[in-house]
């Protein structure tokens, strides 16, 4: 088997970006190992618009977005391999994986970039009490039925959740035929964005029922009906407050969880919060040459935003090899979080290995209003905004400037914290 | 006058805007934090207009399915019939990105587009 300089796993909308990104910082021996039989990752499936606002400049659907970095992708000439599953990644970087042509084949790339993306919360990990007949899909298993198989899963249904992918079917079921009788949500908020509740729900007169939860589901052979029940400050079910609705199918649409069995069998580690490894300014893991971006690292909103982030990955990457791959002992200041913050990417900053700027996003763990986003280095801050709402749904990005880090030798970390405005 | 509520979408804040209505026209919004929730309650009340997205079935195709959408938007009152119009439609491999496949959908003067590259089987 050929050697690679770069193995990118995962295809997607962050491995492509990667890869276009890697190439173009001066990079030529580059491999992507996707495991489904196409490129594109999750946005095949995607096929509402939206997309692209940020990175083209228009509104593209989830297939026309990945198709534009598909085609620079072919056009550079960047190797891919498709239906090739990754098993397993050593610390050294020895790459396992396996496809019908090759077989079982291993590489020993310089530098790998993590983009496998994540997967959906299933039933199994909800507690949902009840019978477990057919007819209950996670949103983006009824997606994909619809949208790429062709295959409606049912005629009545009820949403458990209200992540983006649950609104965007309730939606689609609802211009297919179905009726989307309920979208129930345990937290008192939303977890989606502000406008596919609008363009989703409230266009097709969709309840979303916010503290709600399934207490109950009906049916042996196939879901016959749904309890919904309203819960209280601790997420208890209030009794008295059920409502049942017969139905053929429950859409789990319950968050998303990123997908790092490779991450964790090279020994990269993992944030608790995000459950995606801990990156640095260069996007780089505990586990030197090995690079994170996109959905595996942390769950995004915005496609926009991967793509961004695995490009700065790709070129870090394409950095760390032409410079020898040698690990760099930089001064590195951790990252805390206060006051709401719930997380950073990345942990720690570098302010010797950084750029010009370094982009740190993060998610707040519940609904502000009128609060300011202050960045501390040591006791000084050097960034403050006004946020008029924040929320849990969407994600905040800061852009920092090395300077002003390096303005500030004697700070021995950086603080992100939530304060009144 | 007649009142009516809906939420702005431009931006997380998602203002509760109240918009007094006279003769089908916009009189008073109300609610709106910035100038983009009155422009937004504007067009939504005299004219809400969206994309469409949906599939079509095609034949000889290594996939199934190709995606397609309203080349641009189209009245919101419209969604239902173009859904139904779309669902008619079936393709011959291959699909190219941007093809027409079907043209001024329901009198709208908007043209169905694929938006998936579906080479033909083989």
């Amino acid at each position: 088997m050929r050697e690679y300089e770069l193995v990118i796993i995962g295809g997607g909308p962050a491995g492509l970006a990667a890869a276009v990104a890697a190439h173009e910082a001066g990079l030529r021996d580059i491999l992507i190992l996707e495991r489904d039989n196409e490129l594109g990752g999750i946005l095949n499936q995607c096929i509402h618009n939206g997309f692209g606002l940020h990175t083209f400049k228009e509104e593209l659907t989830g297939p026309e977005y990945a198709g534009r970095f598909i085609q620079q992708v072919k056009e550079l000439g960047i190797p891919y391999k498709l239906n090739t599953m990754v098993l397993d990644l050593a610390a050294d970087k020895t790459v396992t994986a396996m496809n019908r042509e090759d077989g079982l084949f291993q590489l020993h790339p310089k530098a790998v970039i993590l983009a496998m993306g994540c997967r959906e919360r299933p039933r199994g990990a909800l507690n949902i009490p009840g019978y477990r007949p057919a007819g209950i899909f996670t949103a983006g298993t009824a997606q994909r039925l619809v949208n790429m198989e062709g295959y409606m899963p049912g005629r009545k249904v009820v949403i458990l959740g209200s992540g983006d992918i649950g609104l965007i079917m309730a939606r689609r079921m609802t211009l297919e035929g179905a009726k989307v009788q309920v979208v129930a949500e345990l937290m008192p908020y939303s977890g989606g964005l502000k406008r596919n509740i609008v363009q989703c729900l409230d266009d097709y007169g969709i309840p979303l029922k916010l503290s709600h939860t399934v207490v109950d589901i009906e049916g042996k052979k196939r879901v016959e009906a749904i309890t919904i029940a309203q819960v209280d400050e601790k997420n208890r079910p209030i009794p008295g407050t059920e409502e049942r609705y017969e139905c053929d199918t429950l859409l789990l649409s319950c968050g998303l969880i990123p997908e790092n069995e490779l991450s964790r069998s090279a020994g990269v580690e993992l944030n608790p919060v995000t459950n995606g490894p801990t990156v640095n300014e260069s996007l780089e893991t505990s586990v030197p040459g090995v690079f994170a971006a996109g959905n595996v690292l942390h769950v995004h909103d915005l496609v926009d935003y991967v793509s961004e982030e695995a490009g700065a990955a790709g070129r870090h990457a394409a950095d760390y090899i032409a410079a020898g791959c040698k690990a760099q002992e930089h001064k590195a200041l951790p990252v805390k979080c206060e006051n709401g913050v719930r997380y950073t990417v990345p942990v720690a900053i570098r302010p010797d290995a950084a750029g010009d700027t370094v982009t740190l996003r993060f998610r707040v763990g519940n609904v502000y209003q009128n609060k300011k986003v202050a960045v501390y280095a040591g006791d000084a801050c050097i960034f403050s905004r006004k946020r008029p709402v924040l929320a849990p749904g969407e994600m905040e990005t800061v852009i920092l400037k090395t300077s002003l880090l390096k303005d500030h030798p004697e700070a021995d970390g950086i603080t992100v914290t939530l304060e009144e405005a | 006058m007649e009142e009516k509520n809906l939420i702005c979408i431009n931006c997380p804040l998602g203002c509760p805007l109240t918009v007094t209505m006279e003769g089908g026209e916009v009189k008073k919004v109300e609610g709106n934090t910035c100038p983009r929730g009155e422009a937004y309650a504007k067009k939504e009340l005299t004219n809400p207009t969206r994309i469409v997205t949906s599939t079509v079935k095609v034949k000889g195709g290594r996939l199934a399915m190709a995606s397609v959408k309203t080349a641009n938007d189209i009245p919101k009152g419209k969604i239902f019939d173009c859904v139904k119009a779309i669902q008619n439609i079936e393709l011959e491999a291959p699909v190219t990105i941007g093809q027409v496949v079907l043209a001024d959908v329901c009198g709208t003067g908007v043209d169905i587009v694929a938006t998936k590259n579906v080479p033909a089987k083989g």
